[in-house]
């Protein structure tokens, strides 16, 4: 069973956010930092946008053979030693890797940060199957004790302080001295570590995502920077790869590529810490590695936006950038959104995966400044995509009904300029003499979406065409 | 200066906006347009189509973007002073009427001569400085739509530089939307002000006393949080600024306060 939306309630999820005192506390702290270090890294790299058209064109290519490189992807894979499984659903996904770690016998369950394994709800699965599921991303991790899901692509718990994790720490790891010093988010990180590395090695089946998968070799790829990636996929009997069917890439050359803009659209860095290529189990000459590897290939909904207009959505290689450019997010937080993925990029894929009725909200909340597809290393035109998701919407007459009266009321006059001009001849003079004593209205009738939060200016009385008119100007 | 026959005609396409709330800034516009050596004419218009587009609603888009596209025929130039709208009418027009075979190519030709104003008194006209005086120090926020569908950036700068007594200081993250949005600043009221908070933040750390911009929905939206606020800074179109025409009192101010 996958996370239940609450992308209907975005608005109420929303106000609540900005009310959290804590929850703004944190979005404020993050508000600059990726941007910036995002900013330095492209600006050390002249070829950043060639890089950026160079990584569109890749996946491009890649989609439009989705078919031949996913069996290319299969055969590799089995000729390495591996397994590979298409799973349609998530319910198929879940029934899969379940099943695997029943057959293996596994009691515990470590796993390396995936979104996908969020997208499918993989950790209730197991653990509702009787096994024990430890996330070792820190950020992972923090929002495991706390029961809740990651509000940020690639920095979970990114909507916390450093205060809230030590209470957390000091009501889960009871077994630590009552007095230890926990005020440093080095001590934070010792702690985790400590607790984490008995489950590494308590681990019977290690489950990881995959950033990339390459066609040519077989390979998974995992890009993180804390190394418990390689811990989970490295030391467990078996590794179990759950990765979507457009994490595809051709060659070894085009991941290399896509890897140049990640990390930098990511978090500013040239590389991520760790970078780790899987290909099939432990050879009979290698000294350490999973004696299975399996890949679970994940459709979900994906092959459907194949060909259809919202394709170029899925080119996407989950930086995060299009959220940390995003003045919505920055005021909301990843939460708000109410399913999986947060952000510009979630309210385009949102309404693709779980429907528009659900998420129909997400790319209605964006004032399309278009920062998010300035700042995106795939060039996906997130702006335009999310317009596509309101034509959808508004041809099978889901928007809010008062949006569809004001707008066809709107219409009339905006289509009919002698109307127009009567109209607003005479409402103008009616609002501008209203508003002549303070210059502005702090209520309007039909417009309290605006004046609840701030003033409206008042016009200043006749409009402009009638004092052109009047003045004789050119026509 | 060009004789009559050289003039380029131009179109003021004034906005919506700025017709109904604000046509001081048509006149400065005109006048600076007039300034560049452009014939202006204003022909009827209403608006470029934008809510419409962005809710979805493509039908009602084309026939304002057809009503607006015949209504400029004649003119060498189509030039708003908003990038918001001239964004819309040169980037999104073309997409309305994509494989046409006759509206595409005069939709391409109509997007091609539209520009948006200050970028277009720069790059085309190829003003260099402004006859103004303005005594105070300024702010700039750039608009969204214009800064990144059409590149308008240094050109209103540029020229701000050349008004007489006017200091320029540039605010924290003047590129960051404000938060208005069109619709959305309706729609999702609460989270276009909490934006706009942000925004009005930057402005006041700034310590400019006048915050300018290129394009009158943010400048209300700016304006209506700055006044809720208790903020006292004066708001006003850069092309009031530009074309020296500051005499009626800024958004959102009583002209008897």
């Amino acid at each position: 069973m996958t996370l239940h939306p609450t992308s209907p309630h975005f608005k109420d999820n929303a106000h609540r956010a900005m009310a959290d005192a804590q929850l703004q506390k944190a979005l404020g702290n993050t508000r600059t930092g990726f941007i910036e270090k995002r900013a330095l890294a492209m600006s050390k790299l002249p070829e950043f946008d060639a890089l950026r058209d160079a990584a569109r064109d890749i996946k491009n290519h890649t989609l439009a053979h989705l078919d031949l490189y996913l069996e290319a992807f299969e055969k590799k894979v089995v000729e390495a030693g591996g397994h590979v499984h298409f799973a349609r659903t998530a319910e198929e996904a879940n029934d899969i890797i379940v099943g695997l770690c029943k057959q293996y016998s596994a009691e515990t369950v470590t796993k390396g940060k995936s979104m996908i394994s969020e997208e499918i709800g993989l950790n209730a699965a197991i653990e509702a199957a009787g096994m024990k599921a430890v996330e070792t991303d820190l950020g992972e991790y923090i929002i495991q004790l706390r029961h809740e899901t990651p509000s940020h692509i690639i920095a979970p718990a990114i909507h916390l302080n450093k205060e809230q994790v030590e209470q957390d720490f000091r009501r889960v790891h009871t077994d630590l001295p009552k007095e230890r010093d926990l005020s440093q988010p080095t001590q934070l990180l010792t702690e985790a570590r400590g607790v984490l590395r008995e489950k590494f090695l308590a681990a019977d089946v290690g489950i990881t995502g995959a950033n990339f998968l390459i066609a040519e070799t077989g390979t998974s790829i995992i890009v993180t920077n804390e190394g418990n990636g390689d811990l989970t996929q490295t030391l467990p009997e078996t590794h179990i790869v759950v990765a979507s069917i457009e994490k595809l890439v051709p060659t070894l050359e085009d991941a290399s590529q896509l890897l140049r803009v990640l990390a930098r659209s990511a978090t500013g860095q040239d590389m991520s810490v760790y970078t780790t290529f899987s290909t099939g189990p432990r050879r009979a000459a290698d000294v350490d590695g999973p004696q299975n590897y399996h890949v679970i290939l994940l459709d979900n909904g994906r092959s459907s936006m194949l060909g259809g207009e919202f394709e170029e959505m899925l080119r996407c290689i989950r930086c995060g950038a299009c959220m940390n450019h995003c003045p919505v997010y920055h005021a909301v937080g990843g939460h708000a959104y109410g399913w999986v993925y947060p952000g510009p990029m979630g309210a385009v894929l949102t309404p693709s995966l779980i429907g528009v009725e659900k998420g129909g909200n997400l790319p209605n909340a964006s004032t399309f400044c278009g920062r998010c597809e300035e700042a995106c290393p795939v060039r996906i035109p997130l702006p335009k995509l999310m317009r596509h998701w309101r034509e959808r919407e508004f041809e099978r007459n889901l928007s809010p009904a008062v949006a569809r009266y004001g707008l066809s009321a709107w219409a009339v006059f905006a289509k009919r300029p002698k109307l127009y001009r009567i109209a607003t001849s005479v409402a103008m003079r009616v609002l501008g003499f209203a508003g002549r004593r303070k210059g502005r209205f702090a209520s309007l009738p039909f417009a309290g979406g605006w004046t609840k939060f701030r003033d409206m200016p008042a016009p200043q009385g006749r409009t402009f065409q009638e004092q052109w008119r009047d003045r004789g100007g050119a026509r | 200066m060009p004789d009559s026959k050289t003039r380029p005609r131009v179109g003021l396409f004034a906005t919506c906006l700025v017709d109904l709330f604000r046509p001081s800034v048509g006149f400065a516009a005109a006048k600076l347009l007039d300034d560049a050596g452009c014939s202006v004419v204003v022909p009827s218009q209403t608006c470029c189509g934008q809510p419409a587009f962005n809710s979805g609603d493509r039908r009602t888009t084309r026939e304002i973007a057809e009503q607006v596209i015949a209504a400029f025929d004649d003119c060498d130039y189509v030039v708003a002073p908003s990038g918001s709208c001239a964004g819309m009418m040169a980037k999104h027009y073309p997409e309305l009427f994509a494989g046409e075979p006759d509206m595409a190519a005069r939709a391409n030709a109509f997007a091609a001569k539209t520009h948006e104003l200050v970028s277009f008194l720069t790059d085309v006209m190829g003003m260099q400085s402004v006859l103004a005086q303005f005594d105070g120090t300024v702010t700039y926020h750039d608009s969204c739509s214009g800064l990144r569908e059409l590149g308008v950036k240094s050109q209103p700068r540029k020229l701000l530089e050349t008004v007489r007594g006017l200091d320029l200081v540039e605010m924290n993250e003047s590129d960051v939307c404000c938060g208005f949005g069109g619709t959305f600043a309706v729609k999702y009221g609460e989270i276009s002000a909490a934006i706009a908070g942000k925004k009005t933040a930057n402005v006041a750390a700034s310590e400019a006393h006048v915050l300018l911009a290129g394009d009158l929905g943010c400048l209300m939206n700016m304006a209506g949080k700055l006044s809720r606020e208790g903020k006292t800074i004066a708001v006003r179109h850069v092309a009031e600024v530009l074309a020296g025409m500051t005499d009626d009192p800024p958004i959102g101010v009583a002209r008897d306060a």
